[in-house]
């Protein structure tokens, strides 16, 4: 869902999470309460300055008086909402998520070039996942290196769609989406050419600062040498929706 | 002068580089403390030959790729009160995994045929049989502690095993990681 504009005159709304007694604008959701409060929910699509995804399910919250869980990221607050963020449960389904993004593809973080600087190594840390209870899947995914400055790891893509968003939302160029369906999911450039034979890449490497892994990354780096920056991210989304 | 009985435990490396043994000597003067307490029984820092019963932890190093790998698994398992995964061949695979993504028979050619100019043959005699699957040690046997990293630093083994001297069951996400 598209990023709400921000209104001039909202309500505020009163709401408890974690026994916390908070006031939010109406239009905020939960995930931006608890950054604000700095009340830790682990999230890996989500990334302020960019539409809301809700696909990774990693910030899911419970909610008095409903069964269902709720994404964080993509729940608007109400008046009386009580939510909790962190009970046994969710930190059980946070793990298996985790454990199943780490089986699903190749994540071999000791050879990773961005050892150190990732994400979902620290979400796995974060979390406490220290092992993989599921089998492995040991598929291989290709890798493009066609870029002439990045180059493309599918085996560390965890499709969270965020170089899809930043390079149609900020950016405008809209290279990257989506392709195909469960494990042959992949994020493509163009209508799946090769990176390095796109037409509409400007090159301006907004992706590659943004994913997560190791899976969009400089060339030339080595292990644990890709670090990465999403400073600017904040500051261009401002500015573009202030337009 | 009556001392407290000492922990028993016994290392040894599957697939793995020796690193995380390496790391383990690092703790340096450490080890003299840890020499009063636990009693290395078996593994590759000690000259014990055969592995004892009644062992009270187990650290495994390396992943299990052959069946050398899966039969000294197994074996630590049926001796050993608490088995740990050391370092992340242990845990997850880690780079001994990475050959999974081929047939078995392409990794032996690449290794043994493509690559050699004298005499290319494939090793039968006196090496262990390589499996299909390079799997971590809890693909085949049950593990009570993982410590990821590759390898995990020497205050991470540290921590671990000053918990588990104390009779507690260390959560190694606090001090270590996966690719540490």
């Amino acid at each position: 869902m598209p990023l709400p504009a921000i209104q001039p005159n909202v309500r505020v709304v009163t709401l408890k999470i974690d026994d916390q007694d908070l006031s939010a604008r109406e239009d905020e959701t939960i995930i931006e309460v608890c950054r604000e409060n700095r009340i830790p929910i682990p999230s890996l699509c989500h990334l302020d300055g960019l539409s809301i995804w809700g696909g990774c399910r990693l910030c899911v919250v419970e909610m008095e008086g409903q069964s269902r869980l709720f994404a964080a990221c993509s729940t608007r607050v109400a008046e009386g909402m009580r939510v909790r963020t962190n009970s046994e449960r969710l930190q059980r389904y946070r793990r298996t998520i985790i454990e199943l993004l780490f089986a699903e593809r190749n994540h071999i973080c000791s050879v990773c070039v961005s050892n150190g600087h990732c994400e979902l190594q620290s979400l796995a840390q974060g979390c406490g996942v220290d092992h993989v209870s599921v089998p492995y899947r040991q598929a291989p995914y290709p890798v493009d290196s066609s870029h002439e400055m990045f180059r493309l790891d599918h085996n560390r893509c965890v499709l969270c769609t965020r170089c899809v968003r930043i390079c149609e939302e900020i950016e405008g160029a809209h290279t990257w989406d989506i392709m195909g369906r469960g494990s042959d999911c992949r994020v493509i450039t163009d209508l799946a050419l090769p990176w390095g034979e796109s037409e509409t890449c400007t090159s301006c490497g907004k992706c590659v600062q943004v994913c997560p892994t190791g899976a969009l990354v400089k060339q030339g780096t080595s292990a644990g040498e890709m670090v990465k920056d999403q400073q600017f991210l904040p500051i261009l989304a401002r500015r573009r929706h202030a337009r | 002068m009556n001392a407290p009985a000492r922990i028993k435990v016994a290392t040894t490396w599957l697939d793995g580089c020796s690193g995380c043994h390496m790391s383990f000597l690092d703790m340096d003067e450490r080890l003299v403390d840890l020499a009063q307490k636990i009693e290395i029984v078996y593994g590759p820092l000690v000259d014990a030959k055969a592995l004892p019963e009644g062992i009270d932890v187990g650290i495994l190093e390396g992943s299990i790729s052959s069946e050398e790998d899966l039969e000294k698994a197994k074996t630590f398992r049926q001796r050993c009160r608490l088995l740990v995964s050391l370092g992340d061949c242990a845990v997850n695979g880690n780079v001994p995994s990475m050959r999974n993504q081929f047939d078995l028979e392409a990794v032996m050619d690449r290794a043994y045929r493509e690559n050699v100019t004298l005499q290319p043959q494939i090793p039968t005699r006196s090496v262990p049989a390589l499996l299909e699957t390079v799997k971590p040690i809890h693909g085949e046997v049950e593990v009570d502690v993982f410590v990821p990293g590759c390898p995990p630093s020497a205050d991470a083994i540290w921590f671990v095993l000053s918990e588990l001297i104390e009779g507690r069951l260390p959560d190694p996400s606090q001090v270590t990681r996966f690719g540490a």
